[in-house]
């Protein structure tokens, strides 16, 4: 049954009228309309919905709206900000990590979640924790190289 | 109305009248024309109505299709210097949408800024055949350049005019006409208050590939912003108000057609649609879960087609082989053979594969005023209108397709499954109705690169020299079958054959089996006559070109210092297709535990010709390696009693972060000639050149695609 069920969505609340079994992927999607998040398989294993919640990365697609109901979501749209690109936004254009892109979003997402944790990744920690995000066009090598320039960018910004 | 709706009313109807012929270009209403576009200056391409088709398959889609209206493609100059291009292409990665603009503003001269790309809408853009075979580099990027080449000829006799000078005095530049006594004038300037329209038809001066400025160049991706911004909306993020969610119900199993279906229960849900048209049934409804819920509530029972499964599949190809096409025999095989010392047979199989694009197939569609409106990832936008016309017995200029830059094809977008079913379901719901292909449904109703069986028997003389060559293709195609070596005495022949799963396109298509086969064999040729697999190669080649790019890539690799160990292998192959040379060294890991080969390091030369974005195009080539490592060592579609066997993303494995390689790319970009396309055959050579490291580091030969199945059967 439905419920109005508040979800708090780069830094805003907002109300959803669905039922909690409901994947969180569709309700971003098609009831608060931010469809950066992509669809790529709906069983967790392709990496295109990745979502941050509390900070961590998430498959949107495999995650119900009950769990993730008072907690912190970060979707790709909440990642820019003030009109600045976040980092990895930025590197993922200077890398020209992206073919058609539809990877994208879930990649960056994902790689923010790492650069969070761990600022200073080794390669081995960015294939780790990126395996299970697929790049059907085959951008990898440039997506290891965006989240190394990324994080350089970071440590140069902090005081 | 907005701009563009109001362009497509003008346009649409004059766009048919065109395709009687090219003299009626001038018959455009030139003063609503301009009206809508602002004054300016309009260039029309038009083209010589044959498009070529790439394969039997494409061959086949362009079959009873309208014919290619004459224009190819247009642009505009505006007052405000925005130059406006408009092609029936579609971006899906490969990055045309800047390659093309590179083109054209090289032409002109413009600034890269200010050349806006107008794509993939039947609308809006000229008819075009599709967005396949690696086409639109050697075919539309000339046609702008010679539109952006007639528009700098009329932009240069217009400050002529101007200034009272003769033309030969002036320069085109960065947008600007520049003549003596530092005199410049923008040609936005120029074309002010201005209805200019200009068709050619003919073969304006191309600047040569050593006068490019702006190609040559790595500009960076147009639009990249919106894309890692997750503004960029795709097909299936388009939405409209009131829109409701489709599905489709699918078959039992594969090619069953319906017997009976009760569709009662979903039609009682509250807002639910559910439609049956013949085989086809759907629901719409307001929400994603409400649709499922309705597609379980249909009963359905589905005939039971005889089938057969993956493990009978190669018997079964060649078994049904039927009408074969063949290239004729060039010299004489019987003479070939008899001259040779060693003469080898081998068989090839190839697995199907998906394709698996990210972005599965996914379509929106509106009815209004009796026309249709569908926004759809396609690589042939006007392959899509065609099948909606025929669908829904309409039309063309009732029926809009509009791509948004799709979420990549790999030749796996050919077809308007989804824009076709939205459509039914929105005629039925009277309402927008948006389809979003589930992946299971892509891996099972989408088609797949085809599966082949491939046959080689060579004689190799004393010297090393490939004496004959006989080749067989059952079923996976003829692309790339015809070998570039210098070989005397060949015969190379395509069977057609019954295909248990249904077929389609795919990048470089069979360029890939059959430099697989054809790349391995020769290694084969090669270890008989005793030689290292590079000078057997090199022996039997002529070619320059095809010589540079094995030379480059085996320098570059350090192919003579590699020795090959039990756990380590190096391996080469060389290719052709579509009018461009590749050469791929790989080095390889075999870890017998895991029971994986690890592609450790990639060396891929590649010779398109001159090179437009150095950038992108070692981005394309990167992801082919990639791509093509997957049909390499693991891939492969599965199926027994109707079913596929591994159609989920969880049982078909592709490849990821941890299987890319290391790799270095040389870019021959030889010049002096046109650039051929560059999105499929840097594919090929990856495959054969893991089986032959393997080979070189096991002593045992892999002919199957995929090879990890087989190496730890
Ligand atoms: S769509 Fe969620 S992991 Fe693929
Ligand atoms: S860029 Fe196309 S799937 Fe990654």
């Amino acid at each position: 049954m439905a419920e109005t069920i508040t979800l708090n969505v780069n830094g805003t609340d907002r109300a959803v009228k669905a039922s909690p079994d409901r994947m969180l992927l569709w309700v971003l999607r098609d009831e608060l309309g931010l469809t950066g998040s992509k669809y790529g398989c709906g069983e967790g294993q392709c990496g295109a919905c990745t979502v941050l919640v509390d900070g961590s990365p998430r498959r949107s697609c495999i995650t119900r709206l009950s769990s993730v109901a008072g907690k912190r979501l970060t979707t790709i749209e909440g990642l820019a900000q003030n009109g600045e690109l976040h980092p990895l936004q930025q590197a993922f254009i200077d890398e020209d990590a992206l073919q058609c892109g539809y990877c994208t979003p879930g990649m960056i997402v994902a790689g923010a979640g790492l650069l969070m944790k761990k600022p200073d990744p080794t390669v081995d920690e960015i294939l780790d924790s990126m395996q299970g995000n697929v790049c059907r066009c085959g951008t990898y090598n440039r997506i290891v190289k965006a989240i190394q320039r990324a994080a350089k960018a970071m440590k140069e910004a902090r005081p | 109305m907005t701009d563009d709706k109001r362009l497509e009313t003008i346009l649409e109807p004059e766009r048919y009248e065109l395709s009687a012929g090219p003299l009626y270009c001038f018959e455009l209403d030139r003063r609503e024309f301009f009206q809508l576009m602002g004054c300016g200056l309009a260039v029309f391409c038009l083209t010589p109505r044959a498009e070529g088709a790439e394969t039997i398959d494409e061959r086949s889609f362009a079959a009873g299709q309208r014919q290619p209206a004459q224009i190819a493609a247009w642009l505009h100059i505006g007052e405000d210097g925005v130059i406006s291009v408009y092609t029936g292409k579609a971006e899906i990665g490969q990055n045309i949408r800047t390659s093309l603009a590179q083109a054209l503003a090289d032409e002109l001269p413009a600034p890269f800024d200010s050349i806006r790309m107008v794509m993939a809408d039947t609308r809006l853009t000229p008819y075009d055949a599709g967005t396949f075979g690696s086409q639109t580099t050697p075919r539309m990027s000339p046609i702008l350049r010679k539109a952006g080449a007639a528009a700098r000829e009329a932009l240069i006799q217009l400050a002529a005019e101007r200034w009272g000078t003769g033309a030969k005095d002036l320069k085109a530049e960065d947008g600007k006409i520049t003549g003596p006594g530092s005199k410049s004038i923008s040609y936005g300037e120029l074309t002010k208050g201005k209805q200019l329209m200009e068709s050619i038809a003919g073969d304006p001066e191309m600047k040569q590939s050593s006068d490019w400025a702006v190609s040559g160049r790595s500009i960076p991706k147009v639009g990249a912003c919106e894309f890692v911004t997750g503004e960029h909306r795709y097909a299936s993020d388009h939405a409209l108000p009131g829109m409701l969610i489709g599905k489709v119900l699918r078959p039992a199993f594969l090619g069953a057609s319906l017997k009976s279906a009760d569709l009662s229960a979903a039609q009682a849900m509250e807002g639910v649609t559910a439609v049956q048209d013949g085989d086809f049934i759907g629901v719409a409804a307001p929400d994603l879960p409400t649709a499922e819920a309705a597609l379980l509530a249909i009963k359905a029972e589905w005939t039971r087609p005889d089938s057969i499964s993956s493990k009978e599949l190669y018997s079964h190809l060649v078994s049904t082989a039927g009408r074969s096409d063949g290239a004729k025999e060039s010299g004489s095989l019987e003479t070939g053979f008899s001259a040779a010392a060693h003469t080898l047979e081998a068989e090839y199989t190839i697995a199907y594969i998906a394709h698996t694009p990210l972005e599965p197939r996914a379509a929106l569609a509106v009815w209004q005023d009796g026309g249709l409106m569908v926004w759809t990832g396609s690589q042939r936008p006007f392959g899509v209108q065609e099948e909606l016309q025929r669908a829904f017995r309409l039309p063309p200029e009732k029926v809009h397709v509009i791509v948004p830059d799709t979420g990549s094809g790999y030749g796996g977008k050919h077809t308007g499954e989804a824009a076709v079913e939205a459509a039914r379901l929105a005629k039925a719901a009277g309402a927008p109705v948006k389809v979003i292909w589930t992946r299971t449904e892509e891996f099972s109703w989408a088609y797949v690169r085809p599966a082949g069986v491939i046959r080689i028997k060579g004689g190799v003389a004393e010297d090393g020299s490939v004496a004959a060559w006989e080749a067989h293709n059952y079923n996976s195609g003829s692309s790339g079958l015809r070998p570039m070596y210098e070989f005397p005495n060949q015969s190379n022949v395509f069977h057609r054959c019954d295909s248990p799963l249904r077929q389609g396109s795919y990048r470089g298509l069979a360029a890939t089996a059959n430099h697989f086969a054809r790349e391995s064999f020769i290694d084969e040729l090669a270890h008989a006559a005793g030689m290292d697999p590079l000078a057997f190669r090199l022996k039997n080649m002529r070619d320059e070109r095809f010589i540079g790019v094995l030379t480059a890539a085996a320098e570059r690799f350090g192919w003579k210092e590699s020795k090959s160990t039990p756990e380590r292998g190096f391996g080469l192959a060389a290719g052709f297709e579509k009018n461009s040379y590749v050469a791929t060294c790989a080095e390889i890991e075999i870890d017998k535990n895991k029971k994986r080969v690890r592609v450790v390091r990639v060396v891929e030369a590649f010779d398109c010709g001159p090179v437009i974005n150095p950038d992108h195009l070692n981005n394309q080539i990167e992801g082919m390696i990639l791509m093509g490592i997957g049909g390499a060592l693991f891939e492969s579609i599965e199926f027994a009693n109707g079913n596929l066997t591994n159609g989920r993303l969880s049982q078909y494995p592709v490849p990821r972060f941890k299987d890319a390689p290391a790799i270095e790319t040389v870019l021959m970009n030889t010049q002096g000639i046109y650039p051929a396309g560059a999105g499929e055959t840097p594919i090929v050579g990856i495959a054969p050149a893991i089986a032959n490291a393997i080979f070189s580091s096991t002593g045992k030969r892999i002919r199957s695609m995929p090879i990890q199945p087989e190496l730890f059967a």
